[in-house]
């Protein structure tokens, strides 16, 4: 006789079917997609050449789709001089071109904002809108704010699907085929680095950069987020990005944080260095100085 | 005051010779420096660390104006004026606003070698290393230069660089930057009906 209260029992029927349908449910999940690097290499090639070819006829030009590790013994770091940058936008839309960025609906990585002298960096009355005939504008400083790549990003943390995470090189990077767009990210980013395809990106015929990385500046579809990754597709092939190259006044510095003979660490140990919002524990890895 | 320029001009020697040849010699960290010479040989260093690429850095030629180069084309039979005056019959284009109170052409073009620049000390320097020149009241930002720090560079991060002389950026006559037109602002957001 059992005494009332006591739990029914699990059966040996019921317990059957729910290990066996918990069995399923994690062959079945483990048979689905995978991150990359998860995957292995032949099916990681397999599914470069498969974006190879969609991209190819898509745009009516042969594109190329890398997938570039990290360089051991390499840790990407940023600097932009506050006192040269003249706040001319040539950075924006080398960006845009560079980076395959849609042009309508319009999404710009780099955001120069405009601010005023007496003021200092003030984020509330900065500009980001400016439109005068020619720049610099007098009583005006520019500080342009692209992914400033957090050590302690508060964006990856946040991401539901893990479509977003650091590389070891430092740069915060998004898989497009994992990235479901829920915005989480860009509510996180104190920065307003992230930026969200509302639309079907448009790019004109012919201004697609056909070199192009799985992690970077590849085609996007509508409904993911983007942001800046240092041009991972160039930097992580030696090269300077695109916003580097195109400055007209060399206000933007780049390169190995972990070489004690680079111009970064130059900048760091010689210069009066910031970061943006320091006090939100972010750790960027792009820093601002004063060159003068 | 002499041999404050002497000592300045020393440091910057082995840098200058680095970066002329740096496009066609490989070039390694001397054995033993320290401190500011290290600091002057800056562009040409080597990197540290096993298996890294060696630096090189590349100049382009400097920026002369069309037909204007070389200048004893027509000044090696005209005799030398060494007088400070406002030039009429050539070079009246010119806009001299660097320190014009102070200086004078000959301050920097060389008297007898016309086709060089001399230092304050008298030593001619070519053109393309006409950053020996500048450097010589500009001292810290000829040292950023060299670090990689003042002004423009492209190519590879952890390779071959192009730097540019002074005078690619700076018009040495006026060297101020001149007001560029902005590329358009972007699009405010907008609301679908508004």
């Amino acid at each position: 006789m059992e005494p009332e209260g006591r739990p029914q029992r699990v059966t040996r029927r019921t317990f059957a079917s729910c290990a066996a349908a918990a069995a399923a449910g994690w062959v079945l999940t483990a048979c689905g997609p995978k991150r990359l690097y998860e995957v292995p290499r032949a099916r990681l090639k397999k599914a470069l050449a498969d974006l190879e070819r969609r991209y190819s006829e898509q745009y009516g030009t042969p594109v190329t789709v890398a997938d570039t590790p990290p360089i051991p013994g390499v840790e990407f770091a940023y600097a932009l001089d506050i006192s040269r940058c003249i706040g001319c936008r040539r950075c924006v839309y080398g960006c845009v071109e560079e980076n395959n960025q849609s042009r309508d609906p319009q999404v710009h990585w780099i955001r120069v904002l405009a601010m005023d002298k007496e003021k200092g960096i003030d984020f509330t009355h900065a500009d980001p809108y400016y439109e005068p005939k020619e720049v610099p504008q007098d009583g005006h400083f520019y500080v342009p704010v692209q992914c400033q790549q957090c050590r302690n990003a508060p964006c990856t943390k946040v991401c539901p699907t893990g479509a977003t995470w650091t590389e070891r090189d430092g740069i915060v990077v998004i898989d497009y085929d994992w990235c479901i767009g829920c915005r989480y990210c860009m509510a996180a980013c104190p920065y307003g680095a992230r930026h969200f395809n509302w639309g079907e990106p448009t790019i004109p015929k012919g201004a697609l950069n056909t070199s192009t990385h799985y992690l970077g500046n590849r085609p996007r579809p509508k409904g993911v987020v983007e942001k800046c990754t240092f041009c991972i597709q160039r930097a992580r092939a030696g090269r300077y990005p695109a916003c580097v190259e195109v400055c007209p006044v060399g206000a933007r510095k780049f390169g190995n944080l972990l070489d004690p003979d680079s111009e970064i660490r130059y900048v760091i140990e010689h210069k009066r260095v910031l970061v943006l919002k320091q006090d939100l524990n972010t750790m960027p890895k792009f820093f601002y100085f004063y060159g003068t | 005051m002499k041999p404050a320029i002497g000592l300045a001009l020393a440091l910057m020697a082995p840098a200058a010779g680095l970066l002329a040849h740096a496009s066609r010699a490989q070039t390694g960290l001397p054995p033993g420096n320290a401190g500011q010479s290290a600091q002057a040989t800056g562009p040409a260093r080597t990197a540290p660390g096993s298996g890294a690429p060696q630096e090189r850095v590349e100049v382009p030629p400097p920026p002369f104006s069309d037909g204007i180069f070389p200048c004893s084309g027509c000044h090696a039979g005209l005799p030398v004026n060494p007088t400070r005056r406002e030039l009429t019959d050539m070079h009246a284009d010119i806009v001299f606003t660097h320190d014009a109170q102070h200086r004078w052409c000959l301050d920097c073009h060389d008297a007898t070698d016309r086709d060089s620049l001399h230092l304050a000390g008298g030593d001619r320097v070519p053109f393309d290393e006409s950053y020996r020149l500048c450097g010589q009241c500009h001292g810290e930002k000829l040292r950023d230069w060299q670090a990689g720090v003042h002004g423009r560079r492209t190519g590879d991060w952890n390779g071959h660089k192009k730097y540019l002389l002074c005078a690619h950026c700076h018009n040495p006559h006026q060297p101020r930057f001149r007001a560029l037109q902005p590329n358009p602002a972007p699009k405010p957001p907008t609301r679908p009906g508004a």
